[in-house]
Order: C-alpha cells, then structure tokens, then sequence
C-alpha cells in the first residue's frame, strides 16, 4: 500500500484542495507553535468538559462544513449552468452531490443545532453544566473524528458517490468497490455514536436537572424543542447505526442483507434509512422551530402565543415522524393500500405544522416588532417555509410524488424547508444568543447585508428549481443541455452565488464584530428584553453558570424576576458548587476510535484492530476512573459575581 | 459515583462474563454445531431473551423503584417496544405488501409488478 496508490489524482480541482489542505494545516501548526498556544489549545479546548466551550467548537465546526458543504453546492450549480465547460467530470459530479448532501445534514445541521442546545439549555433550566460532562465532551470529538474522517475522503481514495442516500445495491460491494462507501459508513457511524450519547445527554439533563419549581410546562420553549428532538434522537438513531452495520458487514466482510445475489433484499436499505431519515428531518427542525419561537417572542417582546399548543404539536410531530417514511418511496411499487396509508400520515404531520405557524403569527399579531437581525432571519423563515411546507404536502399526495419523484420539484421542496427552516434558524440563533457566547453582538448593519444577500439568493435559487423539475428535470443530472432548462438554471447558480456572498458576509461579520463590537455589560443584551433565564446570568457566563439558581413558577421567569430585582447572585445563599474536572481522555479515546475506523475504510483490519484496542483499554480506564469533580469556594464566587456585576 | 468505595463491581463483572458466554454458545450453536436449524433458531432466541435479562437486571436500572414521574425504565422500555412494533410490523408491511417471494425463474421483477397490479386492482 504505497501512499500514491491512495491520493487521489487526475483532476486539477483535487490538487488544488490538496495544496490548500497542506498549506492551512502548515499555517495552524505553525501559528500555534510560535504564539505558543499547544498548551492553551490543550487546556481550554481539547480536554474542556464545560458545555458552553463544548458548544462552541460545535458551532464552529459546523460553520467550516456550511463552507465545505456551500462549497459543493456553488460547484455544481457552475457545472449545471455551463453543462458544456467541463468544469466537472461524472464521477466527480456525482461525488460531490453526494458529500454536500452528507456533509449538510450529518456534519452542519445537526451539530451546529447541538452546539446552540449544548449552550443555551443548561443555561434556559438553571443547570451548571450537563448531566453528564464526561460524556458531552465524548460526543463532541466522537462527531469531529467522524466528520475528519468523511472530509479527508475526496484526497485519500475518493469520496462515497452513492447520493447521500446511499442505496443498495448501488452503494454495495459489487457496484461500488474500493473505500469511497465505507468513508460515508464509518464517519456516520462514528459521528452517529456521538449524536445518539448527545440525546440522552441532554435527555437526562432536562428531566433531572432543572431549577427548583420549574414543571415540564415552565420551560423556555427551545428547551422543550430540545427535549422532544432527544427523545427522536434515541429511538431513532438506533435504526441508523444497525442499518450502518449491517451494510458495512456486507462490504467488508461479505455478508448478504442488502445485495441482489444470495438472498439479499437491496430495498431494505432503504426502509431502514427512511425509518432513521424521516425522524431526522424533524430531528433538525423542531429545534429550529424552538429557536424561532424564542427570538419571535422576545422581539415581539410578548409571551409566546399558545405555548401548551406549540409543545403538544411539537409532540404530536415527533410522534408522526415515526409513521410516514414510505413517502421517500412510494415509487418502489409497495401498492396502493401502503402507500395510501402513508400518504395519509404525511398529510396529517401539516396540522400540527400549520398550529405553529399560525401561533407565531398570532404572537407577532398587535406587537411591536423590533426589526433585529435575528428577527429578519425569523420573519423571513416563515412564508419561506410555508412555500415548502405547501410542496411538502403535494409531494405527500402518492399518485403525484410519481410524477415529482426524484426530480427537481424534490430538490426545491427540501431545500426550502431546511435552508429557510434549518439554516435560518442556525443564523438566527447564533445571533441572538451570540452575545451570550462571546460577550459582545455582531454588526448589527453588517448582519443586515449577510441576510438579505443570502434571503434574496436562496429564493433566487431555489425557487426556479420547483419549474425545472415540473419541467421534468431530475436529480443528480451532470449534463443538463436541454435548451428549456439552460435560463431557469442560469438564474439558479446566480442564486447560489448570492448564498455565498450572504455567508461570506456573515463570516466577515464575525471578525469585525470581533474587533470593533462594543462589549456586553450586562446579561440582558437585548434592550432588557430577555425572557428565560440564560439572559439573567452576567455576561460572559462564569463557568459555574450559577452563584444561586432562582426558584422558578411560571413560564418566562426572567421578566418578574426583573421587576421584583432578582437576580442569579443571591448574596446570602451562595454555596459551594459542585463542578466536574477537566480531562483528555474522551479527545485521546475517540482519536483511538477514528483511527480504527480509517482502518475498516481501507480494510487494513490490523489497524481497526489497534485502534479498537486503544479505545477499549480507554473505556476500561473511565470505569476506573474516581475523580469526582471539584468544589467552587464561596469567596470565589462572591468574587467573580462581585465583578461581573460591577457590585 | 454515590459508593465509590465498593471498587469491585460484583454484578457487572458476573453479568459480563455471562453475556460472554452465551454469546459465545450462541456462535458455537450456529457455525459449528449439527443441531437442526429450527432448533438452532430456537436455541438463538432464548439465549437472546436471556441476554436481554442479564442487561437489564444486572447493568441497567429495571430493579430501580418508581420516581417522582412513574416508573422511569419501564417506560422508556414501553416506548422501546412501541418502536420496535413499528420497525418490523411496519417492515414487513411495506415490503411484503403487494410483492410475492416465490424467486421465480422467468423475469422476476416483471412478474412481481404484473402480480402485483392484479392484487392492488381492489
């Protein structure tokens, strides 16, 4: 196995990402040695157990797989609109549509929603950190090692070109030899293991740890979001990662679930993956929906509209995500009575939708909004997403998914509810809690041009794509020379530049928030207008979250908190906390399991086999492992509070 | 964490070693033994029901008492099940309904379809 054999050579796009690859990596090493920051990368990031630290490298990975991802999509949108360049060959055409699929739903929606979670929900019910720390900071680097590992695919033996659904037989030994596949079944597999440790996390978090008083129904309503998307996480990923095993075994070891020969049945891949695939479209947008109900109502500054309604159709939609995946399929031929069944659950999933639309609509209706950039996000997300939402359900009906199926009236349905569901929301909610996490805003100006360039793209985009695909265009077409589509194309890779600016935008805001932002003096950043209880603690939160958890009554306890003066510093009645240590191990353990995975991609079994070892003689350590956390003094609280508070 | 004075996990390491050796009976009963394959079929599902036993007995908190919201494993055990009636029952309902196993030798996916126009003409 000679290192030539495994880089992937032949296209000048290739080797340009292998120079930049090179030269970023040299550049970090580099920058890192000579301001001596080894030991501070070490210390506060790598071996961090704290939540809000953890969120933040989700939060920033994801933003550099938007980027890889984005980078993707503008790829293909310059192949469709000049089919006759040959910017693109058919391989790696399809690789590409194939990581921007994977790479946007696995490694940039769910993570960057578990990085605002991982922050925000500790801090919305009163807790110091999550329930259990150790295993949030497993989850993290399980999902970086796991997102690495697909990543380093397209330069060291060529990326999975399945389609992010990866079908059987298409995706099995025999039709797609050599390691591209089993790049997309170990980092799935790998970063699944995080995501799955992620909800009960944050399961457990919820149910046991909230301020004193605080009901289920006192909630901050992302949190409730958070809850029901944990539950969908934990019944749902299971499916995923036999289904992951079950194919790898196939692969790598020869077995026969899913091929044409022996006994295999190919089209159960595809039941297993819908019946994971349909709870993970809501498992990345019932957060969402949580967050836009959190900034609607603080800039409409009123109570949320119909709380208990929009908990119990947050429920009723997790319960229906379970009952409705044959929709992915109904052109398999299961007959008329399946797929009338399903046809009718889809259907049923737009009555709670609808309940949360018009809840929102209601809690804008007579307020006085504040047009903030967060808001924007939030109000634009909405007709957007009923445009999806309507196509969603003509999409539903089973006797027309046959004329839509698998062309780009699909494509333009999906990426209208994610993007204007998903991606706002992400844009929307870092905004809004930004100030919480780095204790000052972004550009409030410059924010406003990130939303309108990528706003106005993304229907630019998307929208001509509903008439290509009435207009019979397909999916996953790398030449698309048809004179009737050449124009609607055109536009449409105008509207992905437009996207690209948005973000480009946005990621200069940062840096210049960065440098010129005025820093947050209080906690309450919004013009006093927070509601829940993350915007009571000062800002930057001290580590401890905490000095004392207030007792908690009634939904939204920050505002009679304010006007009674309470706050999270309860002179008084400050005591010792309880806070876990800080360690390395579930960095140095999840490297040991990345290792042995990039071992099953090549089928070097001997390194799987090390790499497990090292994880295994790991988790024999954890079970060892006494360190019960330390204590935070009274005085060093009293201290920090004192200055935080200007006391 | 709560008595971390009794270093020696009794229980666990019991339980360890008894799921080691059914599953290793288990692989034993279906690649080297001569038994009949309903019987090694049979032999499977108790070893498995077991397994399940010594887990949820011996690792997890089935022996816990009810909390302040009912009984917390039992009803994540009752969602458990409720998932897994979905998974098979709504398996075998998608993808036996309307299609007919007898791997016939003459055009396969053809006749599967033709048939499956007959039945779903109701």
């Amino acid at each position: 196995m000679n290192i030539k054999a495994l880089l992937v050579d032949g296209d000048p796009l290739i080797y340009g990402a292998m120079v930049s690859i090179g030269l970023v990596t040299v550049a970090i090493l580099f920058l890192l040695t000579y301001f001596k920051k080894w030991g501070w990368l070490w210390r506060e990031w790598l071996t961090t157990v704290d939540h809000k630290k953890i969120g933040i490298m989700y939060i920033l990975s994801a933003l550099v797989m938007l980027f890889r991802g984005g980078m993707d999509a503008m790829m293909m949108r310059v192949q469709l609109a000049f089919p006759d360049l040959g910017f693109l060959d058919s391989q790696h055409y399809n690789e590409i549509f194939t990581t921007h699929g994977t790479i946007m739903i696995i490694f940039m929606a769910m993570p960057f929603l578990i990085g605002l979670m991982n922050i925000i929900v500790p801090l919305q019910i009163g807790a110091r950190d999550f329930a259990f720390p150790y295993l949030n900071a497993l989850s993290f680097w399980a999902f970086f090692m796991g997102a690495m590992l697909f990543n380093i695919s397209f330069v060291i033996g060529g990326s999975p070109d399945a389609g992010w659904t990866s079908y059987t037989p298409l995706s099995g030994a025999a039709m797609s030899p050599g390691p591209g596949q089993n790049f997309y079944l170990m980092g799935l597999q790998l970063s699944g293991i995080g995501t799955l440790a992620t909800g009960i996390n944050l399961m457990v978090t919820i149910l046991k740890m909230r301020a004193p008083g605080m009901k289920l129904f006192h909630m901050p309503i992302f949190t409730w979001s958070t809850l029901v998307t944990s539950f969908i996480i934990v019944f749902a990923f299971p499916i995923l990662t036999i289904a992951l095993a079950l194919l790898t075994i196939d692969r790598i070891f020869g077995s026969q679930f899913f091929t044409l020969t022996g006994e295999g049945l190919p089209m159960m891949w595809a039941n297993l993956f819908w019946m994971w695939g349909h709870p993970e479209v809501y498992i990345v947008i019932l957060p969402a929906f949580g967050i836009f109900s959190e900034v609607i109502a603080t800039f409409a500054k009123k109570r949320l509209f119909g709380y208990s309604a929009m908990v119990w159709s947050m429920i009723i939609i997790a319960l229906l995500s379970f009952l409705v995946w044959v929709h992915h399929f109904f052109t398999m031929g299961a007959g008329a009575f399946v797929n009338s069944v399903f046809s009718v659950s889809t259907m049923l999933i737009a009555v709670p939708t609808g309940v949360k639309i018009f809840n929102w609509l209601a809690t804008l209706y007579k307020s006085k909004i504040e047009f903030s950039v967060a808001m924007l996000w939030a109000l634009a997300f909405i007709p957007s997403f009923i445009l999806g939402g309507v196509t969603g359900v003509m999409l539903g009906m089973a006797a027309a998914d046959f004329q839509f199926h698998n062309s780009y009236f699909l494509i333009a349905h999906f990426h209208y509810v994610l993007i204007a569901g998903t991606v706002f929301a992400c844009f929307a909610g870092l905004v809004y809690w930004y100030p919480k996490m780095f204790g000052h805003k972004m550009n409030e100006r410059i924010g406003k041009w990130a939303f309108w360039f990528f706003v106005i793209g993304f229907h630019v985009c998307f929208f001509p794509q509903y008439f290509l695909g009435l207009d019979g265009m397909p999916r996953r077409l790398f030449i698309t020379n048809v004179v009737e589509w050449l124009p609607l194309n055109v536009i449409s890779t105008v509207g992905a530049f437009g996207m690209g600016i948005g973000f480009a935008i946005f990621v200069y805001n940062v840096y210049y928030s960065y440098r010129h932002s005025e820093r947050e003096t209080t906690g309450d950043s919004w013009n006093g207008n927070g509601r829940t209880l993350e915007w009571a603690t000062t800002t930057p939160v001290p580590y401890y979250n905490f000095a004392t958890v207030p007792h908690v009554d009634e939904i939204d306890p920050y505002v009679r908190m304010k006007k009674e003066g309470k706050t999270t510093f309860d002179e008084p009645n400050v005591k010792p906390i309880h806070m876990p240590s800080y360690t390395g191990r579930p960095f140095i353990m999840m490297a040991f399991l990345g290792l042995a995975s990039f071992g099953l991609v090549f089928e070097w079994i001997w390194l799987a086999i090390v790499g497990l070892i090292g994880g295994i003689i790991f988790m024999i350590l954890r079970t060892y492992d006494y360190d019960e956390g330390y204590y935070v003094s009274v005085e060093e609280i009293k201290r920090t509070e004192r200055k935080a508070r200007g006391l | 964490m709560a008595n971390s004075k009794k270093r020696i996990p009794t229980n666990h390491i019991v339980g360890f070693l008894l799921s080691l050796v059914m599953t290793i009976v288990a692989a034993w009963a279906a690649l080297q033994s001569d038994l009949p394959v309903m019987w090694i079929i049979i032999g499977i599902m108790a070893l498995a029901v077991l397994q399940a036993g010594v887990q949820l007995f011996m690792f997890m908190h089935v022996t816990e008492s009810a909390s302040g919201n009912g009984h917390v494993p039992w009803n994540m055990m009752f969602h458990g099940f409720a998932l897994a009636a979905i998974v098979v029952a709504g398996s075998l309902f998608t993808m036996s309904f309307g299609f007919s196993h007898d791997h016939g030798d003459n055009g396969g996916n053809e006749q599967h379809h033709e048939q499956h126009q007959e039945e779903s003409g109701y």
